[in-house]
């Protein structure tokens, strides 16, 4: 009965000590408003994201087009709008693949340590000798371009980080007396990993995750921007930034307004991270 | 020192024969043909057939690897699918401008970077400090692409001062090198800064003060040496990856660079090209950060004092 009232107890001191960096209050309440975006569009967005009108292509601000349309008449601010759920998606479905991929390698490597750990990490060593976005460039044109294998290229490019990060944890929280504790009654190497080592050692990769949310929606915006992620005519943030580059000259605000939107997300989630860093950071809690 | 340089250098063969590897086998479970490609779509069977053979695509992929490892210890990195040209010598004809465009953008971001961190950490909690904080954030969250676009629109577009694109005067390399030097910075300050922070706490930094010496010389002559050794590696991982990742700018400012040649192989699907090219990336990459490791072995103290003692415990027999 106990174990519930010790989470809530220590998610709620997390939540304390968050409230008090206000900057990531304000980026966590940015990224709600952001993911509510990105689930609502179709309510949202004045148009669908698609609709051609090619007599009013590349129109200033106007009532009818709050941001003004594109090169074929498709209202900017709906595909903003739309945008936003591709990016998102670029940013978080990778991370969160990278994350667990690259958690379970570390717990895998770190638990069981030995030529189990030297294989998995002279492997990783391989992976990191390739730069992340040649990596995550050559992934996406060799899987072909598509926002579903953007998401595989960025997640599987971002694994070493997770899982050495993970290893360096499970290094740490191994040698405790309750993992000991755990052996000693028998329970299966399985049991103790998932239930006694992820859950103390998951902290610093929470921390990671979150800031490395932001650079997954980066490398997805440059992916679309090289034709290499979002295809047309869907919208994406790096997509309309490409889209809108050929016109520069005569409509320099077509650049701007994707470009604010993925510095403010990536901004959000950069914050938001400092933020958890310091809230989970033990030594930072009295 | 020299047994751990040996044993780094050691260990990137296998390092390479992976990569290698990796690029293969990505390669080979690619949908589509190399062979369709080249053959395109009016060729016969036959002809199809004998641009399989040539091209050596009917070969186990472990005869394939072979190959490819053996040909490419001769510097022979096979020839590209479209131009018909060695890969090698393009790549090496390339290599200079991106080797220029990595060397540039780092060395603007230290000349940026490091300064502005030692000056936030020196006015902790001013507005000075606030400001430089905000604007290294911004920074790190702006897609470089979108902020090379946004130069272009200003200096080139609007004002005419420099050009859009090409490297055939000095002036083409300002706007591609500050797009990428200006997101580097940013993350040099903010560790710099992290670090100046850390090292003026530090006892022999009050032990200076109490000698007398003026905080200029405690400053630069005690606290910077200490704070600078971490960034020397983030640095250095930098200008790897700017080696290998830089091919965006490369692609908007027209550079012709390794980048843009790899990146055209991709497209292209040109295997040789995109093989030898990752593959001399990586390698490049690797070396960038042995190199490193060396000289964080050589200026740091305590990893010195490691092999030192080492070394005399040999001598000595124990």
């Amino acid at each position: 009965m106990s174990k519930p009232a010790k989470k809530k107890s220590g998610l709620s001191e997390t939540w304390r000590q968050l409230k008090k960096n206000k900057a990531a209050v304000v980026s966590l309440f940015i990224i709600i408003a952001v993911a509510l975006v990105a689930i609502f569009a179709p309510f949202l967005a004045p148009y669908p994201y698609d609709e051609q009108n090619t007599k009013r292509a590349l129109e200033p601000p106007s009532e009818d087009y709050l941001l003004g349309t594109d090169r074929l008449g498709r209202d900017i601010l709906s595909r903003l709008i739309y945008g936003t759920r591709q990016s998102l998606q670029m940013g978080v479905v990778a991370t969160v693949i990278a994350a667990v991929v690259g958690v379970i390698i570390g717990a895998v490597a770190g638990y069981y340590g030995g030529w189990v750990d030297n294989l998995l990490m002279r492997l990783l060593d391989i992976y990191q000798s390739i730069p992340m976005f040649l990596l995550c460039v050559t992934l996406a044109a060799v899987l072909g371009p598509s926002l579903r294998n953007a998401v595989i290229a960025i997640g599987i490019s971002m694994v070493p980080g997770f899982a050495r990060l993970m290893r360096a944890s499970i290094l740490t929280v191994r040698e405790m007396e309750y993992v000991e504790a755990a052996k000693s009654i028998n329970a299966s190497n399985a049991r103790i990993i998932y239930k006694h080592i992820i859950p103390n050692a998951i902290a610093p990769t929470i921390v990671s995750l979150t800031m490395s949310i932001g650079g997954s929606v980066m490398a997805g915006a440059g992916l679309s921007f090289i034709g290499l992620g979002v295809q047309p005519p869907m919208a994406e943030w790096g997509a309309m930034i490409s889209d809108a580059r050929n016109y520069m000259r005569a409509h320099g605000t077509l650049a701007l307004y994707p470009g604010i939107c993925i510095m403010i997300t990536v901004l959000a989630f950069n914050l938001l991270g400092d933020g958890l860093r310091d809230a989970l950071d033990p030594r930072l809690k009295n | 020192m020299g047994r751990y340089i040996g044993k780094r250098l050691l260990l990137m063969i296998p390092i390479l024969l992976g990569i290698s590897l990796i690029v293969l086998v990505l390669i080979d479970i690619t949908p589509g043909d190399p062979a369709r490609i080249i053959a395109g779509s009016t060729a016969t069977e036959e002809e199809y057939e004998q641009i399989r053979e040539d091209l050596g695509l009917n070969d186990p992929l472990i005869v394939r690897y072979t190959r490819f490892i053996a040909n490419s210890l001769r510097g022979d990195l096979g020839k590209s699918f479209i131009t018909k040209r060695a890969v090698w010598p393009d790549m090496m004809a390339r290599f200079p401008y991106t080797l220029l465009l990595a060397v540039l953008s780092t060395v603007l971001s230290i000349i940026i970077g490091i300064p502005l961190g030692v000056y936030a950490a020196t006015n902790q909690y001013s507005w000075k400090d606030n400001l430089a904080i905000i604007a290294s954030l911004f920074c790190v969250s702006m897609p470089a692409f979108w902020f090379a676009l946004l130069l272009i629109q200003f200096f080139a577009v609007k004002h005419r001062i420099l050009p859009m694109a090409g490297i055939e005067q000095w002036q083409g390399w300002v706007l591609p090198v500050v797009s990428l030097a200006l997101g580097y910075a940013s993350i040099i300050s903010r560790q710099m800064r992290s670090n100046m922070l850390e090292v003026i706490r530090q006892d022999y930094i009050i032990t200076a003060r109490a000698k007398g010496l003026s905080e200029h010389k405690v400053l630069y002559r005690h606290a910077l040496k200490n704070a600078l050794i971490p960034v020397i590696m983030t640095v250095g991982t930098m200008f790897g990856m700017s080696l290998g990742g830089a091919l965006i700018a490369e692609v908007i400012f027209s550079i012709p660079g390794l980048g843009n040649y790899t990146l055209t192989g991709l497209v292209n699907r040109d295997y040789p090209v995109i093989q030898g090219s990752v593959l001399f990336l990586s390698a490049l990459f690797s070396i960038v950060i042995l190199l490193i490791d060396i000289v964080f072995a050589f200026i740091d103290p305590r990893i010195r004092s490691q092999y030192v003692r080492a070394k005399r415990r040999v001598r000595e027999g124990t």
